[in-house]
């Protein structure tokens, strides 16, 4: 015997706490992968260009952050950056621009995946009618690919909601930071981590079966819609 | 009205047309036959540059298709197509798929283009069906909301890529008789077909394509029952006899 005892207290003193943290932890999610969905989407539409320096640009850009670790990239933008800039920058901003930056390039992919996904007849039909390329894209192409990118999207926002943990290295208040915080004071890890990861489970969980059904009622739309040919 | 001069088209290395000349007056009717891969669907993709043009000139109602003062979408909303495979949009209902045009290209209101998206639709025997989605619809029916949605932006020209192959075969009159309508008001229309009894009945012109180049034309009673090349002879004995 060890002599360890679990405590419920602990559990029950640390909870208001750790929510706060898994707000912020929400926030610095939705607030990264809002900025990160239009990064995404202008560097995938970039990636689908003909135009020979656009390409390439979008490339460095997807490969360099999908190249290197989440944490890397937060101590650079944090600690590195400000250096170059010659001002700090505010740790909750940080923090939604690394997730932003880094979801991004993974949007990148997905939205490029589901545009290149949709019939090149769509495309055409859309210029036959004498649409410009970005009108056929805008109310052609880009409704049916969004319905496919739903899936993929939801996955991204449970990855990046894991990443922010990472965040901890540049003192963010979010959810790990503060479980960290409370194991300091009182030294209850077991009953403190336990309730960390708890908190991050039932946030993913929630959002991973909230994406099942999305996915099922975009695939049945899908499938009444490409039914008869 | 639709002019083509010494047209050549290659995809890489293969030439796929090989100098095509034709005209088309305005309200003549042209089918154009012949054996798959002569270059006949290629031929007509040209004609509204969905395909860009290795060499020659396009010119419909005098402007060059190529030109890069032409405004390429005016011209295809001019000059209407309508697919083998329907392309319709499946995300719109039947009503959305052919106010499109009129709202974004023409300018129209949604009420004026819902006005004339329903005549359109009632044009094609659609009237009730203005609120499906195209996969509520058998294969015929998309093909006429297809027709009805380029006929929605009043063009002067109508290009058919095969249009009933790819249908049941049940299907494939209605659609003709569509079609058959459209000529008949005097619609200038170029249509791809191996629909032989539409192209005896409706064409003013046959068009026989093969290899790229056009081999023959005329009337179609000339080209069906006194054809003169070999090639031709060739073809119409394949395509009757199967």
């Amino acid at each position: 015997m060890s002599g360890f005892e679990f405590k419920w207290s602990v559990v029950l003193n640390s909870v208001p706490t750790l929510l706060g943290g898994a707000e912020l932890t929400l926030i610095i999610t939705i607030g990264g992968l809002l900025f990160g969905f239009i990064l995404g989407t202008v560097a995938g539409l970039m990636k689908l260009s003909g135009k020979p320096v656009i390409r390439p640009v979008a490339n460095c850009y997807i490969e360099a952050i999908r190249g290197t670790p989440f944490m890397v990239q937060v101590m650079f933008l944090y600690f590195g950056v400000p250096l170059a800039l010659g001002t700090r920058i505010p740790p909750l901003t940080a923090a939604i621009v690394a997730v932003a930056v880094n979801a991004g390039a993974y949007v990148a992919e997905i939205v490029r995946g589901a545009v290149q996904s949709i019939d090149r007849g769509q495309m055409e039909a859309g210029r036959s009618i004498g649409l410009s390329h970005r009108q056929a894209m805008l109310y052609v192409v880009w409704p049916q690919a969004f319905r496919r990118m739903i899936p993929p999207l939801g996955n991204q926002f449970i990855i990046s909601l894991k990443d922010t943990s990472l965040l901890v290295v540049i003192g963010v208040g979010e959810l790990t930071r503060t479980g960290q915080e409370i194991v300091a004071e009182n030294f209850r890890a077991f009953e403190v981590w336990l309730a960390v990861a708890v908190i991050y489970f039932v946030m993913t969980y929630t959002l991973s079966r909230g994406l099942r059904y999305v996915e099922y009622r975009v695939s049945a739309s899908e499938r009444a819609r490409s039914s008869s040919t | 009205m639709i002019e083509v001069q010494d047209l050549h088209k290659n995809f890489g290395h293969v030439e796929v047309l090989r100098g095509i000349d034709a005209s088309v007056a305005a309200g003549e009717v042209v089918v154009v036959v012949g054996p798959s891969g002569s270059g006949k669907s290629t031929f007509l993709r040209c004609i509204n540059r969905l395909e860009e043009v290795t060499s020659g000139r396009i010119l419909i109602e005098g402007q060059d298709v190529r030109d890069s003062r032409t405004d390429i979408n005016m011209i295809r909303a001019e000059v209407g197509m309508v697919f083998q495979q329907f392309n319709l949009f499946p995300h719109l209902t039947a009503l959305g798929n052919v106010t499109l045009g009129p709202r974004k290209v023409r300018g129209a209101s949604k009420a004026e283009a819902d006005d004339i998206g329903r005549k359109m639709l009632e044009k094609v025997g659609l009237g009730d069906k203005i609120d499906n989605y195209p996969s509520q619809l058998s294969g015929g029916q998309q093909q006429r909301v297809a027709i009805a949605r380029s006929l929605a932006l009043s063009p002067k020209a109508m290009l058919f890529d095969e249009p009933t192959s790819a249908l049941d075969p049940e299907l494939v009159g209605e659609v003709l008789a569509v079609m058959r309508d459209l000529a008949r008001e005097g619609m200038t229309m170029i249509v791809v077909s191996h629909e032989m009894g539409f192209a005896r009945d409706v064409a003013d012109r046959v068009i026989f394509m093969d290899g790229g180049v056009i081999v023959e034309e005329g009337k179609p009673s000339q080209i069906f029952k006194q054809p003169k090349s070999a090639r031709l002879k060739d073809f119409l004995r394949r395509v009757i006899e199967h």
